[in-house]
């Protein structure tokens, strides 16, 4: 008799074969040969750090692997020296594991809801010849982006730095399908959902929705382009959501249903995933057909800032001036200005900011110092147009979301 | 989508992706358990990254989500001896 678990794994391989084959890519590197060199950030789990593994998906480079199935893949600290993170090394997170690989000449989305006067049906040619396309740039982060630093650990997928990307996406405004479907004013949620599934029935599917305010924002979109060239499969080919400044948790992959509602959307992963306590996190945006007296879903991404071009234990010259590089972004407001201290946080001077591609991106900065001889540390700390900055130590929540505590790495000049 | 995910892996299953297959838990009573239930729906890892900070009761708690929230047909009895595994060998 064949085992559910020989199904269930047959069908996933099945699909990684698919991928291999279309796009050209080995499944050659062996797990053991990369083991031990999965460079996970510090302060992780002593069993992610033991179990991570540098390996690549179909079509990917080699990525930071925490979980096979459903495919969990974080990007290294190498992949963030530009401001926009290549496609091939962009963060792989699924939460279910049946994972179609889907045929973007027969895909279709259906507009559709209560609170839809005329539900529509698109192809992608559809899309591309019907409604203008745009182009934006801006940050996709998973909301547990370092939860593996919570302090104390929590459980869930534990990634340290890399789970997140920068990219230009191109598509459409999902503004312009909700209103050629003649979105009622009674609207209050836009829900959706992609082609994944679990491997039960009974495991819950992953659908999401927003406020419909959200929703009508010109930034939140209907993409099929990622840096200049289709989705790869693993970041939600052909067409996925993005809701700029939000959190990853919208932004769906593999869309194909969007559902326009005048009731809010239940579901697990609406209740009780994706939610933070009420009132400890300095938020602007509210999701308030979705609050409870205690929680609310978790809404755009709190500002923050990466070194990049170094890490901890990095050994640089006495006397020669140094240059730490890094990215901040934030929530859509856009980043005011970037702070670095290298007397262990008693003074902070500011940082250069590189280019500007908008109030979504990542914004690179760079600092020059000339390091004293011996042990020192390096933090960073980044300042929102609105003001708001970075804690000392992370706000602790149970699902270890918003990790945004201030980075401080230890270097040696020598 | 899920059956026609489960048609194509049927017909194409052969070539196994041998890196799960490479995961080793350790060995003590409820390994077998925990391989035939939890790797149902996730590979095994999983567990591995999930260590070691989770004590009895939230490993417990991990279950519980497990069968009440994401669906998992776990019999009550091989719940208890995939708990004390998962303490035991990977909790705090």
């Amino acid at each position: 008799m064949i085992s559910r678990r020989q199904i269930l794994k047959g069908a996933g391989s099945g699909a990684l074969v698919l991928g291999t084959t279309a796009l050209g890519a080995g499944l050659t590197l062996g797990r053991r040969s990369w083991a031990a060199n999965a460079p996970v950030s510090p302060g992780v789990p002593d069993g992610t750090a033991a179990s991570a593994t540098l390996e690549a998906l179909p079509g990917k480079k080699p990525l930071i692997k925490l979980s096979y199935r459903p495919p969990n893949y974080e990007t290294p600290l190498e992949y963030f020296q530009d401001v926009l993170t290549p496609n091939d090394a962009f963060f792989v997170r699924y939460h279910l594991s049946d994972i179609p690989e889907v045929d973007a000449a027969t895909w279709k989305l259906s507009v559709g809801g209560d609170a839809a006067a005329t539900p529509a049906e698109y192809t992608l040619d559809d899309l591309k010849k019907n409604f203008e396309q745009v182009e934006i740039v801006a940050v996709n982060q998973c909301s547990g982006n370092r939860r593996g630093l919570s302090n104390p650990h929590v459980q869930g997928v534990e990634w340290g730095y890399g789970a997140m990307g920068n990219a230009r996406w191109k598509g459409v405004r999902l503004k312009d399908l909700l209103e050629k479907s003649g979105i009622k004013k009674e609207a209050i949620e836009v829900a959706y959902n992609g082609a994944d599934a679990g491997v039960t029935d009974k495991t819950p599917d992953f659908i999401k929705s927003i406020p419909a305010w959200r929703a009508l924002d010109d930034s939140t979109m209907v993409v099929w382009e990622m840096n200049g060239a289709p989705l790869p499969h693993w970041n939600g080919f052909p067409v996925r959501l993005i809701v700029p400044g939000w959190t990853g948790t919208y932004w769906m992959k593999h869309l194909v249903s969007i559902d326009v509602r005048t009731q809010p959307q239940g579901g697990f992963w609406m209740n009780p995933a994706y939610r933070l306590p009420k009132g400890k996190f300095a938020l602007v945006d509210r999701f308030v057909s979705q609050e409870t007296d205690t929680n609310t879903p978790i809404t755009e991404m709190v500002v923050n800032s990466l070194i990049t071009n170094m890490g901890n234990g990095a050994k640089v010259q006495t006397g020669q001036p140094v240059e730490v590089k890094g990215l901040a972004w934030d929530g859509g407001n856009g980043i005011q200005m970037v702070e670095v201290s290298v007397d262990g946080g008693q003074n902070w001077r500011t940082a250069d900011l590189g280019e500007d591609l908008g109030r979504f991106s990542f914004r690179p900065w760079s600092f020059r110092f000339a390091p004293a001889t011996g042990a020192q540390s390096v933090m960073v700390k980044a300042t929102s147009r609105i003001g708001a900055s970075q804690p000392m130590e992370a706000i602790f929540n149970g699902a270890g979301y918003h990790h945004n505590a201030v980075q401080t790495i230890a270097i040696t000049a020598g | 989508m899920r059956t026609i995910c489960l048609l194509i892996g049927l017909t194409l299953a052969a070539p196994a992706l041998a890196d799960e297959d490479a995961i080793m838990l350790k060995d003590a009573p409820g390994k077998n358990l925990v391989e035939e239930n939890c790797a149902a729906c996730h590979s095994l890892d999983y567990v591995q990254m999930n260590s070691p900070f989770l004590d009895q009761k939230k490993w417990e708690a991990t279950v519980k989500k497990m069968i009440d929230r994401m669906g998992a047909l776990i019999d009550p009895k091989d719940a208890e001896q995939i708990v004390e595994y998962l303490a035991k060998n990977y909790g705090s």
